[in-house]
């Protein structure tokens, strides 16, 4: 039990350690490759390089335009997967036939790396942002159907027979007992999906796209810009980074009810 | 029609037997009630006691129409129990509380399933947990309620509705000895008010002499049979505490765990056996 655990230090230490690793990384990273030149800066950049050109990126502003189609890439592969699986996994798990027919397809879909999927999306939807959403909606689409279907399935058969005994239509029980199961368990899946929304994108530039933060990271790489590279890699981890505490953010708001590890005031 | 379900009794089971499929599912099967039969009259409360695993919750869905029986029927105010029993509450033995629903939520849920706008809904449910001693928990989730409150939640969520007939599975074995005694007076006074008819299941022999009518005993399983029927004909209004101590409770209860001793021994072995 959590009392019984090894005591952690305060938040504040903890936050300084966190900040002295990333600081120790750069400083390694530094000493390896501008003071011994142990390893060359041609293919590992330096980091004062490339915090300059990433600032240099930004406030420049060439960067923002990229980010930003990046991001809408993001949110459509994000939006339309989750809403997508999440009608399907209702389907599935309600209709019992339809489940058993499909579920060997399912599964061999989505044991198929959708990476090879790219260049067809690019064929059919051409270079701009769809084919990058196609491919991002290809992922998450699973990762939310599995949990939805999980979640309907899941329900306790002692609080569907209360809601039945209370009086629940089936219309109901879906709004109040099927929908709330299954979302809870695709709200524990965000962090994935978004992760995945994203890698669809950035994949997707990068196989082939005139713009977002995939493209600039493949332009660079074509020159042996490693620099740029660095850089892009850096930008991008700064986004995630943000995605992702974002999605921490909406997880606290809207899952409240579930038990969390039991706590204490002080 | 109105004129039959005033007369007919409010549940009636006639040869209730239930068999399930055994666990390993090699085509044996276990028979957890055998030849029930049974009737609570409109506004009468009746307790089943028995050991455990001799099939009280099997009977109470039979009687919500949660489970069809293998043999027999369920009839309540004179209709035959086709589904879902819709004059009937259930209190369930097992935690059934929406967990995504807050205690108010949750004891207001039924009006809201009835038609009853949410405001209106929630304006209703909060008189009915200061009933059952939760005023101010009304927006704690079920996971951050005792387990004793959480029956608490249950029983308003159950009575809420308004049902004619309502079975309690156990509803208060998860509360201390005051809170306890302190919601059997509750219940028998809202019992009082209206008359609904009550099937209330215990463990508790005390418990079910002190609040009932009648008590039904139940044979240990596998097979079980009801074999004892007792009137309570102790006076009303009744407080549970004091009644424990009258000579006549004494007698009734010394008479009927007699025969439930047995029982409970017996059923103590077969589970231990199985
Ligand atoms: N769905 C089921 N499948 C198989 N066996 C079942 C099922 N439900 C109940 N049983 C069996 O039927 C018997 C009666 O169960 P039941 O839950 O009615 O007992 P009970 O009298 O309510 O016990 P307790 O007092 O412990 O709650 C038990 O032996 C149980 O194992
Ligand atoms: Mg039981």
């Amino acid at each position: 039990m959590r009392s019984h655990a090894k005591r952690l230090p305060s938040r504040p230490v903890i936050l300084l350690l966190q900040v002295a690793v990333l600081v120790g990384f750069f400083l390694l990273w530094h000493v390896l490759t501008v003071t011994t030149n142990l390893l060359s800066p041609f293919f590992f950049g330096t980091p004062l390089a490339v915090l300059e050109r990433t600032i240099k990126d930004f406030a420049s502003g060439v960067i923002w335009y990229h980010l930003g189609i990046t991001l809408l890439e993001t949110a459509l592969a994000f939006v339309i997967g989750t809403v997508s699986g999440i009608a399907f996994g209702f389907w599935f798990a309600r209709a019992p036939l339809v489940s058993v027919v499909f579920d060997p397809y399912i599964k061999a879909v989505n044991a198929l790396p959708r990476v090879v999927l790219a260049p067809i999306f690019a064929l059919w939807l051409g270079l701009g942002i769809w084919s990058k959403v196609a491919l991002g909606v290809t992922l998450v689409f699973f990762i939310v159907f599995f949990n939805v279907y999980q979640g309907v399935k899941e329900v306790s058969p002692v609080v569907l027979a209360n809601a039945r005994m209370l009086g629940a239509n089936s219309r109901h029980l879906f709004r109040h007992v099927y929908l709330p199961s299954a979302l809870s368990w695709v709200f524990s899946s965000l962090h994935t999906a978004v992760g995945f929304a994203m890698v669809g994108a950035v994949v997707g530039e990068y196989l082939g796209s005139s713009a977002g933060l995939g493209y600039r990271i493949h332009q660079a790489e074509g020159v042996f810009d490693t620099v740029g590279v660095f850089s892009g890699m850096l930008v991008l981890t700064i986004f995630v980074v943000a995605i992702d505490s974002a999605v921490t953010m909406a997880e606290k708001r809207l899952l409240h009810w579930r038990p969390q590890e039991a706590q204490t005031t002080h | 029609m109105a004129e039959a379900a005033a007369t007919a009794p409010a549940l009636c089971l006639e040869g209730v037997t239930c068999i399930f499929p055994s666990p390993d599912g090699r085509g044996r099967t276990y028979t957890a009630v055998q030849n029930a039969s049974f009737t609570v009259a409109d506004g009468e409360f009746v307790s089943i006691v028995g050991p455990t695993g001799s099939g009280k919750s099997t009977l109470l869905n039979v009687a919500a129409g949660l489970l069809r029986p293998s043999e027999g029927r369920a009839l309540s105010f004179g209709q035959p129990v086709t589904g879902i029993n819709p004059l009937a509450g259930y209190m369930f033995q097992a935690e059934a509380l929406m967990p995504w629903k807050s205690a108010l939520e949750n004891v207001a849920v039924g009006l809201e399933f009835r038609g009853v706008s949410k405001r209106e809904a929630l304006d209703r449910a909060g008189p009915w947990l200061t009933r059952v001693g939760l005023d101010g928990f009304g927006d704690r989730f079920p996971h951050q309620l005792s387990g004793g409150m959480r029956k608490r939640v249950a029983l308003a969520q159950t009575l809420i509705v308004d049902p004619k007939i309502v079975l309690m599975d156990e509803p208060f074995s998860a509360l201390d000895i005051q809170t306890r005694q302190m919601m059997e007076n509750e219940l028998l006074d809202l019992w009082a008010a209206d008359r609904k008819s009550v099937v209330f299941i215990t463990h508790d022999l005390e418990e079910a002499i002190a609040m009932s009518d009648r008590v039904l005993v139940l044979s240990a399983g596998p097979g079980s049979r009801l074999i004892g029927e007792y009137k309570i004909t102790l006076d009303r209004p009744r407080d549970v505490a004091e009644i424990r101590m009258t000579p006549q409770f004494l007698a009734l209860h010394k008479e009927i765990w007699g025969q439930l001793r047995d029982e409970v021994l017996k059923g103590y072995a077969q589970t231990k056996l199985r």
